[in-house]
């Protein structure tokens, strides 16, 4: 390959490849979440102790990753749909992403106290 | 025809750039538009699958925001976040019909559009016909599994197991 022509990329382009990583992420979570509540079917004392380990901090924090993956996929699926359906889509695809990030940025900030609280009051007590 | 054909004694390029070769009396020759439907091109054997697919990621991926993000909300967010869930949680939301549509309807949309989304990832990954046909059975399977799973937990849930 000569030397200067690799495609690097541009919005279009690193948003698909983001679209396509947290959709399979978000799969296989859904896969195994599944699963987990299946445990109600069997006994409660089943369900809880699995449901203990959600709530420890190291998986609160692929809990915090989760959320990142499932709000991202979830706004700029969003985005896909209007560059799709609105005439003027392709055109600000670029100005969507941006707006897509902005928003996804605010809910992340929103989502740290909830999702991690308790996490940071377990390891640094109080 | 024979108006239509090229006159090959005329150069393609004009003598000056921009000016026409061709008029009312010497019209440009008919070129026919590529990839055009004849009686010749074969029937579409595939049917409108791949257009269904793809309008169907579309509508499942509106409703999936609401039910999903509400879903973030309730067991994520709200009323303590993740400390308060318990076998005691899911018997209360499981006691009204409401939330059971919610999440049934919520694990039948998001498992579909996660396995059609797997399988367009496979389609363009893996190019062996054995290796697609594998990891297509294997997706397939553990999709149908994973919905009637989970659709038999929601219907035979009993808040008196023990």
């Amino acid at each position: 390959m000569p030397a200067g022509t690799l495609y690097r990329g541009r919005e279009g382009m690193w948003s698909w490849v983001a679209h396509r990583v947290t959709g399979v992420l978000i799969f296989f979570f859904l896969f195994v979440h599944v699963l987990d509540t299946a445990l109600v079917r069997v006994s409660p004392e089943a369900y809880d102790e699995v449901v203990a380990t959600y709530k420890t901090p190291l998986v609160a924090l692929l809990e915090y990753g989760l959320v990142a993956a499932i709000l991202f996929h979830a706004l700029n699926g969003l985005r896909v749909i209007a560059v799709d359906f609105w005439s003027k889509g392709p055109r600000y695809q670029k100005q969507m992403l941006w707006s897509v990030m902005a928003i996804w940025f605010v809910l992340m900030v929103g989502a740290l106290y909830p999702v991690l609280g308790h996490a940071v009051r377990e390891v640094f007590g109080s | 025809m024979s108006e239509m054909s090229t006159d090959l004694t005329k150069s393609a390029v004009g003598p000056v750039e921009g000016e026409s070769l061709y008029d009312t009396d010497n019209p440009a020759p008919y070129i026919e538009p590529p990839r055009k439907r004849t009686g010749k091109t074969p029937k579409s054997t595939r049917g409108n699958f791949e257009m269904a697919a793809w309008l169907f990621m579309r509508l499942s991926g509106i409703v999936l925001v609401v039910l999903v993000i509400g879903h973030l909300l309730i067991q994520l967010v709200l009323d303590g976040g993740v400390s308060k869930i318990g076998f005691a949680f899911v018997a209360g939301r499981w006691a009204s019909p409401f939330w059971q549509v919610w999440d049934l309807l919520m694990l039948w949309l998001a498992m579909l559009h996660g396995a059609n989304g797997l399988r367009t990832v496979i389609n363009d990954y893996a190019e062996r016909p054995n290796t697609r046909l594998w990891l297509k059975g294997l997706l397939y399977t553990a999709t149908v599994f994973t919905i009637l799973l989970g659709t038999l937990v929601i219907f035979t849930f009993d808040p008196n197991i023990r």
